[in-house]
C-alpha cells in the first residue's frame, strides 16, 4: 500500500490523497459503511473512534467521539451527503460540543471518496474541500487537538520533512 | 497567493503555542470573532494576568493580533500566519495518511476469511 499522490491546492481550499489498496472496491467500502471499522482507522493514533450508530445513507447523520489516552472524549458528527456504493462517498464531517451536540458555529470540511478498482485493488481518491480559508485553519487546528497531546513533539519534525 | 514561509524556530514556537488547551481555544474563539483580552479572561478560570500571558504567547508566535481600541485590547487572528504556520494542508495530509496505514493494517488483518 502506498500514497500515489497528494495534491494540496492552497486557492481552491481542497487536499487531495490518492491511495492504491490491496483490497476489492467492495472491501474497502466496508471500512466506510462499517462503524467498527471505520473506528479503528478514523481518529487518530491513541484516540479509536466510536461511531455507536453508523448508516452510510444518504441524509443519515452519523454522530461519534474518539476515546483519549486519558479517557477524555472528543465529539463529532458526518451527514452523509451522498453514497454510490462500492464507487463513491460524499461526507460533510463537523466537530460537536462536549454534550455530543453538533456544534453548526464550527466549521465542517466536505469529503468525497472515490473508489475504482485497478489491477489486483482499489485506487482510492480523497477529496477534502474547506469552505474559506479560516474554516480550513480552524478545522485543522481542531484536527490537530486530538493527536497533540501525545504527538506535539513530533510534529515540528514532520513539518520539517515537507 | 503568497504564502509566508516559516523558519524551523517560528515553526516550534507556533506549535509550542498550540500545545496549550487554553491557547487553541483562544486561537480557535477568535477565528470565530475577535475578542477583547477582558472578554477572553472572562471565560476562563484564571486571572486576567494569566489570560494576558496566553495570549502574549501566541502573539509573539504571531498566530494572534493586539489592537488597542479605546481602553480595551482587541485580539484578532493572524490567518496568514496560521495557514502559512504549520503549512497546515501538510498536516492534514498527516492525518490522512495516518488513516490509509490504518485502513491498510485492517484490510491485512481480516484478508483471510473475511473478505466478501
Amino acid at each position: 500500500m502506498t500514497v500515489v499522490d497528494t495534491i494540496k491546492d492552497t486557492d481552491a481550499l481542497t487536499l487531495t490523497v490518492v491511495t492504491e489498496l490491496d483490497a476489492t472496491p467492495e472491501r474497502v467500502w466496508r471500512l466506510w459503511s462499517e462503524g467498527e471499522q471505520l473506528g479503528r482507522w478514523w481518529g487518530p493514533p491513541g484516540w479509536p473512534a466510536t461511531f455507536p450508530a453508523h448508516d452510510l445513507t444518504p441524509g443519515s447523520e452519523s454522530r461519534y467521539y474518539m476515546t483519549g489516552p486519558d479517557g477524555t472524549r472528543a465529539h463529532g458528527w458526518w451527514r452523509v451527503l451522498a453514497v454510490d456504493p462500492p464507487r463513491s462517498i460524499e461526507i460533510q464531517d463537523g466537530f460537536s460540543d462536549a454534550d455530543g451536540n453538533p456544534d453548526d458555529a464550527l466549521p465542517a470540511a466536505v469529503m468525497r471518496t472515490e473508489l475504482t478498482p485497478v489491477d489486483g485493488g482499489t485506487r482510492m481518491t480523497i477529496t477534502t474541500r474547506f469552505p474559506d480559508a479560516e474554516a480550513m485553519a480552524q478545522v485543522i487546528a481542531m484536527g490537530m487537538e486530538e493527536g497533540m497531546r501525545e504527538a506535539v513533539g513530533q510534529i515540528p519534525a514532520l513539518l520539517a520533512e515537507g | 497567493m503568497v504564502v509566508r514561509q516559516l523558519d524551523p524556530d517560528e515553526v516550534d514556537r507556533v506549535f509550542a503555542a498550540l500545545a496549550d488547551a487554553t491557547r487553541r481555544d483562544i486561537v480557535t474563539r477568535v477565528l470565530r470573532r475577535e475578542a477583547s483580552v477582558t472578554a477572553l479572561a472572562r471565560s476562563y478560570e484564571m486571572s486576567f494576568a494569566a489570560v494576558q500571558k496566553h495570549v502574549a504567547v501566541l502573539e509573539r508566535a504571531h498566530l494572534v493580533t493586539k489592537q488597542r481600541q479605546g481602553r480595551e485590547q482587541v485580539v484578532h487572528p493572524d490567518v496568514v500566519t496560521i495557514r502559512a504556520a504549520g503549512r497546515l494542508l501538510d498536516r492534514y495530509e498527516e492525518i490522512w495518511r495516518g488513516r490509509i496505514d490504518r485502513m491498510a493494517e485492517i484490510l491485512g488483518d481480516t484478508r483471510e476469511g473475511d473478505d466478501s
